[in-house]
């Protein structure tokens, strides 16, 4: 019995990602679930999903992708997010050179595609700041969701946070609120801090090309909006954008299957 | 494993702690070297040394220092071990490459002082390591705040040297290291009692040039596309060449050198042909630091050079051996440590050539260019040398690392988005 579809999952820190696609690369199906606190669990079960879908393993490709791709067993191959996202990105809109800017959970990444090809990219280090967990931590605090402070923010202006350090940030924030600081402010400031941790990482890149943003946070679009002026440019967004990975690694396991015929 | 305990109480080491660090090596040698498939079989001189990396050297020089000879402990490529060899001397490195030592380097030393001065003083300081306890003298150098500090500190506790380096390479700059040669000699001389003189001199200036002609062979060898050694086994040959009798690790060089050629020959590779050769540049990386080489190595890519103080800036150009009085000879000795290339030195650019020579001379496909946390002169030419690079049209990936494991998840996936970028 021969390949019949391909199955990217993008195991990220908050999210697990899946994606499932024909031999034509259209996407069949969408997963998502938390990672929660063990990624070969999630794996695991990502992989009973797949069954009730009618997906069998002997019948399919998996390639796996995100920080927790070493946790999934029956994947083919593991490829690093970046790759996956800039090929998932590349199909996402349409184009073969753009720059993507992912927001991860726990990590920011931007990456330069020229062609279809990966020519350059740039990672936050450990630190959390500019990260989906710097506004989960945020939005927590002023006790929102995180898509309720992005939007909130728009309402807001006047105050900032100097802490890069999502801890020391935090109590920034704990601050503000005991100094009776509107809550629109916070949020805006938050949105702030993140934009501008995300421009001076584009500062190390070139960004002459299409700009979209990808992950957890493109759907946020006073973000996207901010991150737009920041940046002096046009920031896309595309309704599978937070699917860019898991559909990069689908993409790549067609590419390898292709290979082998 | 010989029983070294006896010699480790007599130097008056923490042995409690001292264990604690003799139980973690040999997962991690097993990990990193002898996991490796196909190694050449001359491997076996560097695993027999670093299965006992405290034991067998410590044990020669103690065995040594009972004959009167005094044992220098350096931290720089720019200190010339051919002084200390021509009054009798012998030279070995100190800088610590484990985050085991850190902690008790911080006890003294502010958190953000790069990992290896931390280490280094730490490995003193917690008497945790039996070089830094059998050195009879320290000679340090002026190549980084961080250091000139720390051998303040360290100077409380052992005889120290310090050598001025230069910070530029103007004519006189080249006379002042001569100068600075010279004193040093005199200073050895005082401390060993044996007089230096132009014959034994040239003759020590001869056994390291052949050292270094002999690491050179081994770093020729990988230069073929088909790649005889791997990366990691090379860093280790070079790690312990700075510890080794200049001799002995001469021939146990020349000794892998034939091997490697031999298999050159009959077309023996250690990777497959579609392994990415990445050439590695940056800050030094003192044993047991061996984190990037077996990340970089279990990725998909092969490390084929190391511009490095522990790599090519070690052995490249050697010393004009045809000069007969000391006087000639130190100058000779400071032309060739002068051509040394180092982020001290303003301008140098010296590195970026050395790089795009490299990169071509060693067929490579991407650089990885890798600085020590807090160290701020390399940090800071990671700019001119990506764009250099670039311009060249070589990829190059820019990264920070501390001796701590807890980013080598982030590095991995850095390490293996630009390994497929190269695919």
């Amino acid at each position: 019995m021969g390949i019949e579809c391909f199955v990217g999952i993008d195991i990220g820190s908050t999210c697990a990602k899946t994606v499932v696609m024909d031999g034509e690369g259209r996407i069949l199906n969408r997963l998502l679930r938390p990672t929660g606190w063990s990624s070969v669990e999630t794996a695991s079960s990502i992989q009973a999903q797949l069954e009730t879908l009618g997906i069998e393993p002997d019948r399919s490709m998996v390639v796996s992708t995100g920080y927790g791709r070493a946790a999934v067993p029956f994947a083919a191959k593991n490829i690093t997010e970046i790759t996956c996202h800039a090929r998932g990105a590349c199909r996402i809109f349409g184009t073969e050179d753009l720059t993507v800017i992912d927001i991860g959970g726990q990590d920011t990444k931007l990456i330069s595609v020229e062609h279809g090809q990966v020519t350059d990219f740039v990672m936050n280090d450990k630190c959390s700041a500019g990260t989906g967990r710097f506004l989960e931590v945020m939005a927590n605090t002023l006790s929102v969701t995180p898509q309720q402070l992005s939007d909130m923010a728009r309402e807001g202006g006047g105050v900032s946070i100097s802490s890069m350090c999502t801890v020391f940030a935090e109590s920034e924030v704990i601050g503000l609120i005991g100094r009776g600081e509107k809550r629109e402010n916070i949020a805006f400031a938050v949105i702030d801090s993140i934009v501008k941790k995300v421009a001076s990482q584009a500062g190390r890149l070139k960004m002459d090309q299409k700009v979209c943003l990808t992950g957890g946070l493109c759907e946020f679009d006073y973000l996207r909006q901010r991150l737009g002026q920041a940046l002096h440019c046009d920031v896309c967004s595309a309704a599978d954008g937070r699917y860019a990975g898991a559909a990069g690694a689908a993409l790549c396991a067609r590419d390898s299957f292709l290979k082998t015929l | 494993m010989a029983d070294y305990r006896k010699m480790w109480e007599e130097l008056g080491m923490d042995m409690e702690n001292h264990d604690n660090l003799c139980q973690v090596l040999p997962t991690a040698v097993g990990d990193v070297f002898l996991s490796q498939e196909n190694r050449p079989n001359a491997m076996d001189f560097w695993d027999l040394v670093i299965s006992e990396v405290h034991g067998i050297r410590p044990a020669e020089l103690i065995e040594a220092q009972k004959e009167g000879r005094k044992v220098f402990g350096t931290f720089c490529v720019y200190v010339p071990d051919e002084v200390v060899i021509a009054a009798n001397g012998i030279v070995t490195g100190l800088c610590g490459g484990s985050q085991f030592w850190v902690p008790d380097g911080e006890k003294v030393l502010p958190k953000s002082t790069c990992p290896l001065v931390k280490a280094s003083v730490g490995a003193r300081l917690g008497r945790t390591c039996p070089f830094f306890r059998i050195a009879d003298m320290y000679v340090g150098e002026t190549t980084c705040d961080g250091k000139k500090k720390a051998y303040e500190i360290l100077g409380e506790d052992v005889p120290m040297y310090i050598m001025d380096v230069p910070q530029m390479k103007r004519e006189k700059d080249i006379l002042k290291w001569k100068d600075e040669i010279a004193q040093f000699a005199k200073k050895v001389e005082e401390f060993t009692g044996v007089e230096i003189t132009p014959e034994n001199l040239a003759k020590s200036i001869h056994i390291i040039n052949e050292k270094r002609k002999a690491l050179a062979r081994v770093y020729n060898c990988r230069k073929s596309k088909c790649l005889p050694i791997s990366g990691r086994d090379a860093l280790l040959m070079t790690q312990i060449s700075f510890f080794d009798d200049p001799e002995r690790c001469a021939q146990m060089c020349n000794r892998l050198a034939d091997e490697l050629e031999e298999r050159i020959k009959n077309g023996v590779s250690v990777v497959s042909a579609d392994t990415k050769r990445i050439l590695v540049t940056g800050t030094p990386l003192a044993v047991p630091n061996w984190k990037l080489h077996n990340i970089i190595e279990t990725s998909g890519g092969a490390v084929v050079c190391e511009e490095m103080c522990t790599g090519t800036r070690y052995f490249e150009n050697l010393v004009d051996e045809t000069k007969t009085t000391l006087d000639e000879q130190f100058m000779a000795l400071s032309e060739r440590y002068m051509k040394t290339n180092c982020a001290c030195f303003t301008p140098n650019t010296g590195r970026i050539d050395d790089l795009l020579r490299l990169a071509k001379e060693y067929q490579v496909d991407g650089v990885i260019d890798c600085s020590l946390k807090f160290c701020c002169l390399y940090d800071t030419e990671k700019y001119s040398v990506s764009r250099a690079l670039k311009e060249a049209g070589i990829p190059v990936l820019s990264l920070e690392t501390d001796y701590e494991d807890a980013d080598a998840g982030q590095l991995r996936t850095r390490i293996g988005a630009f390994i497929e970028m190269l695919s």
